[in-house]
């Protein structure tokens, strides 16, 4: 196994910054494990999970080139810190009569949900680190799987450290929170 | 105070005013037509037409390294906005503060593939600071602010705002942000108290200690504290290629310039240290020969305002993230007097064992003969602009330089054809002076056009095209390590040369020929005494080399002296 660096980055939530950082990656030969985005307890703040390769990534020049883009607020390495990391997987995997209550008592013993029932399929959604995941699925291959969507791995610091940004003047707040906004649009831009 | 009614082009024009911006260097097109319908309401921003917008993007990275403040470039959309592409990574790898404003297609066009759209954005990303697509006319003064003063704090470095056609016409009331403040951006100017103090130990223990100073000790206004800094340290002090003119050639303490070209003294010194101070400077490959070679077991100081280049390329015992000038003022104080006698001899001795930059004895005219008569007719006084190739290095080898912006120069992308328009931003720059514009004949052809905007601005430009028929560089690569085999690099051959004087001329640019060094110097006298643009043509040696040389992937210590033809993995 090679060791994996968990990175987490506020970003300024605009178009193009997801572009900005996997540029950044792509330019400089980084390799991105996996990259989950999503939006924070702040307003315009959206949060980037990066599980990064440490052994063919000098993740230190990481954790600086994402400090050069103007975008990125905040990096945090959470790699050496008491975390909790999480990841969310979906299987649609294949079942008869004959065998769904054996796929159903695997789910149980992972504490999988069964999230739709279909004829000769079901829908499994399971929460826990990458181990559990891959765990689950080994079992669950013999039955067939047709298919497998995985969020990456999404982590927080345990105790009273915590990845934050300040809170910037209103006015300029107010700038920032409409950069690039196409005015007819107001979605959000962790889409982007 | 009831805000004004404007539409963007006028915010834009007002803003870059209120900003201090003089001149701007642009090219027409159709999406930003609205703009240039305003640019007379704004007499005090002078619009300098240049013939390309590659021109633009040169001219204003050198308006800006000739007088230290932004430069400003301005392209319509599509191919406009890539012909920026070229400058803009030019002033990125340089750290140029630069700003580039695109026009683009209408907002409801944006992503329709419409006449002329470019994604700029996109394009530029990797090669700005920063950039920005403005949406909406209320966030365009805000963003104009900010962009400026990203490109022009911290690391310099370009920035690009990109504006919608509909955007210059939409109007808004217009609002002066008086303040800028960006969460994601904070650079630091300030160095480490303790990181100074560790760093004053390492220096005070060193026996045989070195100065390598870059371009941001230029960029930073930090020479003179330098100066100071090496005078009570009695440290010697090599500067990389864009780093001349941080440190006068001429002192004492001066051992010239390191890396593929460098001297060997210089190469030697480097390799033979026990401490480094580099200051201002990213330990590029072309300075510092092959990485996992060079002088083992030396210790680095490295002081530099961007954090990401603290170890990027060689580990660092003790780093110093702030502004050159202002770690510097701090590491004076904490420096103690010295001087290294036994170390300053030993690398005299090899200065003196090893002489560097000769100029060839021949009967015809060299590159090197005809640099240093510019140097002596303009008496060191010049700014110089060059392209990028063999003519380069020797003005690097040959011109001694003894203040900072006087050296411009493509050193990090390298861009031929740099030297002509970035000599007009350059003169522009600083009126009064005279510029030398070192053309190479390869690049000269590159950017030939903007002889019309020399003419056209009447800028005091000196355009010395050293035509060897060859591209010379690649020609002396293809001798030393591709056995003398020559392909594609004849210019006066293949390529149907022009007549460079009748080119000139053709222009409205008086010009002349020299072929010999009685003549050059001649030639020199009439350039420098004639106002306005001129070009000399010198006809130079067509095989000619230059030395040392330290070959692509090897270590400073294998700097060649000497001819001696060796394939060399790249």
């Amino acid at each position: 196994m090679t060791p994996k660096h968990t990175l987490v980055a506020l970003v300024e939530d605009r178009p193009g910054v997801l572009n900005r950082v996997a540029s950044l990656f792509r330019r400089r030969g980084f390799n991105i494990h996996s990259l989950a985005v999503g939006p924070t307890e702040v307003d315009g703040i959206s949060r980037m999970t990066i599980v990064v390769d440490g052994a063919t990534t000098q993740v230190e020049q990481v954790e600086k080139q994402l400090y050069k883009l103007i975008d990125v607020v905040k990096v945090s390495d959470l790699t050496h810190d008491r975390m909790v990391a999480r990841e969310l997987m979906l299987v649609k995997v294949r079942c008869n009569n004959l065998n769904r209550a054996e796929v159903v008592q695997i789910c149980e013993l992972f504490r999988a949900d069964i999230v739709d029932v279909g004829e000769s399929t079901l829908v499994i959604q399971a929460v826990g680190d990458e181990e559990k995941l891959e765990a689950l699925l080994a079992l669950l291959k013999p039955y067939g799987v047709r298919e497998v969507a995985r969020t990456g791995r999404v982590a927080m610091a345990r105790g009273l450290t915590s990845t934050s940004v300040e809170a910037e003047p209103p006015d300029i707040h107010l700038h920032h929170m409409r950069v690039g906004r196409r005015p007819e649009r107001r979605l959000p831009y962790v889409s982007d | 105070m009831t805000a004004k009614r404007m539409n963007g082009a006028q915010i834009l024009l007002e803003c870059l005013a209120r900003e201090g911006v003089e001149v701007i260097y642009g090219y027409p097109g159709g999406v930003v037509l609205p703009l240039y319908h305003r640019f007379p309401e704004y007499p005090q921003l002078k619009h300098v037409l240049v013939r390309h917008e590659q021109g633009a993007a040169h001219a204003a990275d050198g308006y800006a390294r000739a007088s230290g403040r932004l430069g400003v470039c301005l392209a319509t959309s599509g191919p406009g906005a890539t012909n920026l592409v070229t400058g803009i990574a030019t002033a990125w790898m340089d750290s140029v503060p630069l700003l580039a404003v695109t026009g683009n297609v209408a907002r409801n066009l944006l992503g329709k593939d419409g006449f002329q759209e470019a994604d700029i954005t996109g394009i530029t990303m990797p090669i700005t600071k920063h950039n920005y697509l403005v949406m909406d006319v209320d966030d365009l003064a805000y963003t104009v602010r900010e962009a400026i003063y990203i490109a022009t704090t911290g690391r310099r470095g370009p920035v690009l705002v990109d504006i919608p056609k509909d955007v210059f016409i939409d109007e808004t009331s217009f609002q002066w942000p008086e303040e800028v403040s960006v969460r994601g951006y904070k650079p630091t100017y300030h160095g480490h108290v303790g990181q100074m103090r560790k760093a004053a130990k390492l220096i005070d223990e060193a026996r045989r200690p070195l100065i390598l100073a870059g371009h941001g000790v230029i960029a930073s206004g930090g020479h003179d504290a330098l100066r100071d800094f090496a005078e009570k340290a009695g440290i010697p002090v090599l500067t990389t290629f864009l780093g001349i003119g941080s440190f006068p050639a001429d002192h004492v303490l001066s051992y010239g310039w390191m890396g593929m070209h460098g001297a060997y003294h210089a190469n030697q010194a480097a390799n033979h240290a026990d401490l480094i101070i580099a200051i201002g400077m990213r330990f590029d490959d072309r300075a510092m020969g092959r990485y996992s070679d060079f002088n083992p077991g030396c210790k680095i100081v490295h002081i530099d305002i961007d954090p990401a280049e603290i170890g990027k390329n060689l580990p660092v015992t003790v780093p110093i993230v702030g502004d050159v000038k202002v770690v510097l003022a701090g590491l004076i104080e904490e420096a103690k007097p010295n001087s290294h006698v036994e170390w300053l001899h030993w690398i005299d001795k090899v200065r003196t064992e090893h002489p560097s930059f000769t100029v060839p004895e021949t009967a015809g005219l060299s590159v090197q003969y005809a640099v240093r008569q510019i140097w002596e007719v303009t008496q060191g006084e010049a700014v110089v602009v060059t392209g990028v190739g063999q003519h380069q290095m020797w003005v690097g080898q040959h011109y001694p330089f003894h203040r900072p912006r006087a050296l411009i120069s493509s050193g990090g992308l390298g861009t031929m054809g740099y030297e002509v328009p970035a000599a007009i931003g350059a003169a522009m720059a600083r009126p009064g002076e005279v510029v030398w514009s070192v053309c190479g004949d390869g690049g000269f052809q590159m950017t030939v056009q903007e002889l019309a905007t020399a003419v056209d601005q009447d800028v005091n430009v000196k355009f010395a095209v050293m035509n060897n028929g060859y591209l010379g560089m690649v020609r002396q690569w293809q001798e030393l390590f591709y056995q003398h085999n020559y392909v594609s690099v004849d210019t006066a051959r293949e390529l149907c040369q022009p007549d460079f004087v009748k080119l000139a001329e053709a222009y409205g640019i008086p010009a002349r020929r020299a072929t010999a060094q009685a003549e050059a110097r001649k030639a020199i006298e009439w350039a420098q005494a004639t106002p306005g643009p001129v070009l000399v043509e010198f006809v130079v040696e067509p095989e000619d080399n230059v030395w040392p040389m330290v070959p692509a992937g090897a270590s400073l210590a294998e700097t060649m002296e000497e001819p001696r033809p060796q394939e060399v993995r790249a």
